[in-house]
């Protein structure tokens, strides 16, 4: 496992998410609406479209093609057609930038 | 062998036939679809959910629902009672298909629960499984007018016009849909279904199944025992005579349009309205906006026709025109399944994906 750099905090807006690639995967990190921020794969359980077009809203992203939701604390897939949870990442934030935990 | 042959012949609609094999061989299955291009920024405020505006329309929607139907009840047996049902089937029979179709994506409330519940009401009145058609809905969404991927094609080549016709009036198919309820609640999904909808959620769609079917037997029961139609005025009987706005609103979606094209702007159809058809129809009219980006609400879709209209096909300009354009193109199809109109993109827009515009141009070099 090691903390890779993913991006700087202020280039997410609070309550939103962008998509990082790294070493071939793909991931969405996430901006809470109360300044933590939060790290998923990047492709919905449901059709494996990213994540990183859809809608943040409170503690839930909400896929763009067909509105399933996670909460991207948990990962809990909390509203059909997503029936299977999105994997989580652990995130920290080293002075202006957010590392993520990839292994 | 031609692309254009392969892809139009023989046309097998079944979603566990040849279509789909080829439309999977094809990549028309996984395809990514072309989007008009929208700042983040612009997008997020399109995409921002309020119960605001549903929940004004609903106060509207119930409230009259039950105005109009204690009015018709009221004048029943003389013809006074007629406008009150002609506005209690319209709101039931019509208004039912939006409001499940906005709910069932979850856009029409900010609250979760309110957009559930509005389901399921709209669910019953619209007499289709809350299960089944939330994933065949998600499926239309995935493989729009996709042979053999989508379950959710109105005119399948060559069209049946009498039949469509026969739509505004609700028969036969309200039978058919009393069938397909009848079926999920005691024999189980058919192999079409079991191809988009999860093992895990099937259970749920013999249970609404189930409560519909006993809604509507009990229904018929209080019909027997009162010796009065009324019963059936009020629940389930909409469903035929006011059901004519939802199919004259819906058969314009996609009829007479493109088949296998990863491109909403050549599938689906833009059509101004006037207000009350709007009103009923939750703004998908904006048809072409709503496929592109099913996450902006109903109430936001005319500020993204805004956004976007200069890369979109001129939207037709009425009802009327719409029809005259898809007629046209339906009756051509009894003779030449491959015709369809064929919508013009603007200058300003950008294609994508020209391999699969190609057969459009092998199309109409036949
Ligand atoms: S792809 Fe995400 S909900 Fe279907």
């Amino acid at each position: 496992m090691a903390w890779i750099d993913a991006c700087g905090v202020d280039d997410i807006d609070a309550e939103d998410l962008i998509r990082f690639d790294h070493g071939g995967a793909t991931y969405a990190i996430y901006h809470a609406p109360d300044g933590t921020f939060h790290a998923t794969d990047g492709l919905c359980t449901h059709e494996q479209v990213h994540l990183c077009n859809g809608l943040v809203d409170g503690d839930t992203i909400e896929c763009p093609k067909h509105n399933g939701r996670f909460n991207y604390r948990t990962g809990a897939a909390l509203r059909a057609p997503v029936c299977i949870d999105l994997k989580r990442h652990p995130v920290r934030v080293v002075g202006d930038r957010v590392e993520i935990e990839l292994g | 062998m031609s692309i254009f042959t392969r892809i139009y012949a023989p046309r097998d609609y079944s979603l566990t036939g040849a279509s789909r094999a080829h439309a999977e061989e094809i990549g028309l299955a996984s395809a990514e679809w072309y989007h008009s291009d929208v700042p983040r920024k612009e997008m997020k405020a399109l995409m921002q959910r309020s119960d605001g505006p549903a929940i004004r329309d609903t106060v509207i929607w119930l409230g009259l629902l039950v105005l109009t139907g204690i009015g018709g009840c009221y004048f029943w047996g003389t013809w006074a009672c007629v406008p009150f049902f002609f506005v209690y089937g319209l709101l039931y029979g019509s208004a039912c298909d939006s409001r499940w179709h906005e709910a069932g994506h979850g856009t029409a409330f900010k609250t979760p629960w309110m957009n559930d519940v509005v389901y399921q009401i709209a669910s019953f009145m619209v007499m289709r499984n809350p299960t089944t058609w939330r994933w065949s809905h998600a499926r239309h969404h995935t493989n729009t007018i996709i042979v053999g991927l989508d379950p959710e094609i109105g005119f399948m080549r060559p069209p049946r016009i009498v039949m469509a016709a026969l739509n505004f009036i609700g028969i036969p198919f309200i039978f058919y849909d009393l069938r397909t309820l009848a079926r999920h609640a005691f024999v189980g999904l058919n192999e079409g279904e079991k191809t988009y909808i999860p093992e895990s959620e099937r259970y749920k769609a013999v249970f609404w199944a189930r409560l519909h079917i006993a809604i509507y037997v009990a229904t018929i029961l209080l019909a027997i025992g009162l010796h009065s139609w009324l019963p059936l005025m009020l629940i389930g009987g909409p469903r035929i005579y006011g059901c004519w706005h939802m199919y004259m609103t819906g058969l314009i979606q996609h009829g007479g349009l493109a088949e296998d094209v990863v491109d909403h702007r050549l599938n689906s159809r833009t059509v101004y309205m006037n207000p009350v058809s709007r009103w009923l129809y939750w703004n998908m009219n904006y048809h072409v906006e709503h496929h592109m980006f099913p996450m902006v609400p109903y109430h936001a879709l005319p500020r993204l026709h805004e956004a976007i209209k200069h890369d979109l096909p001129a939207p037709n300009p009425s009802i009327y025109a719409a029809y005259v354009e898809m007629t046209r193109a339906l009756l051509r199809q009894r003779k030449d399944p491959t015709h369809y109109a064929r919508k013009a993109l603007p200058a300003t827009a950008r294609p994508y994906r020209d391999e699969f515009h190609e057969i459009e141009v092998a199309r109409e070099g036949v």
